[in-house]
């Protein structure tokens, strides 16, 4: 599934921000066709990771609005650092993307 | 021809290699924030003190202004509420959100090591008005911060 990742630095912190197509799917909902319960979808974890070493691990619920739009911040990034998040879901799909802090 | 206790040795000697190299390459460190597991627990919990109980062994959380929120007074759609949260705090650990009036309160939660900044925003769903809470671990102890957002069309049923 697509994602889109952007980052911006401002006063020695660089705000990472993902934007994944997903689901989300709570299952709570139910199929206005089939009358069906649709079973539940969405990402569980989330991890970024700086030149390879971790700085934050976010644990996702069904609450989390879909196509999530995560943001969290680093210390100390240089342009040019490769800031990379990867994803799993509870079906055990799972994404990743790198791109350099501009 | 097998030997029991040449097996057993060999069985050992493997055990460590493997202990001593997990710990040389930090994966034993308690700081590292992938360690745990997704808390399913926590998710599964009805109420805001339970998933707290389940995500931190304890509750008792206390109310400071030093969490940072913002969250919106009233959300028209309650499918996408952006909420952020940041703290001046030292030594942050990890950060919670959680809605008190979603059947499964908690919404996210985040582990932090000390290369991150305490800040946290995302968009979340709200089924009806509530509360949202958000939880800071700082030094080993909870603090707190609410919002009331006012949900006209919830976000997580039909």
């Amino acid at each position: 599934m697509a994602m889109k990742m952007r980052t911006k630095t401002a006063n020695g912190e660089t705000e990472i921000m993902v934007l994944i197509d997903h689901p989300m799917e709570t299952g709570q909902r139910v199929d206005p066709k089939t009358k069906e319960k649709i079973p539940p979808h969405f990402i569980q974890k989330l991890t970024f990771s700086v030149n390879g070493k971790e700085v934050a691990v976010a644990d996702l619920g069904v609450a989390v609005s879909r196509d999530p739009l995560i943001k969290i911040k680093v210390k100390n990034a240089k342009p040019g650092d490769k800031v990379k998040v990867a994803w799993s879901d509870n079906k055990g799909e799972t994404g990743e993307k790198e791109i350099a802090v501009s | 021809m097998t030997n029991p206790n040449r097996r057993f040795f060999l069985k050992g000697a493997v055990a460590s290699a493997v202990a001593v190299f997990a710990a040389a390459a930090g994966w034993i460190s308690p700081r590292r924030a992938a360690a745990a597991e997704w808390p399913r627990d926590a998710y599964a919990a009805k109420t805001v003190e339970e998933a707290l109980k389940n995500l931190y062994g304890s509750s008792a959380a206390v109310a400071s202004p030093e969490v940072k929120i913002r969250a919106p007074l009233q959300a028209e759609n309650g499918a996408v509420v952006p909420v952020s949260v940041s703290t001046n705090l030292p030594d942050v650990q990890s950060i919670s959100v959680l809605v008190e009036k979603n059947a499964a309160p908690l919404a996210a939660h985040l582990n932090l090591t000390p290369s991150a900044v305490p800040y946290f925003s995302a968009n979340i769903k709200l089924g009806a008005t509530s509360d949202v809470h958000f939880i800071v671990k700082s030094g080993g102890k909870l603090y707190r911060a609410k919002q009331l957002v006012k949900v006209t069309v919830g976000g997580c049923g039909g």
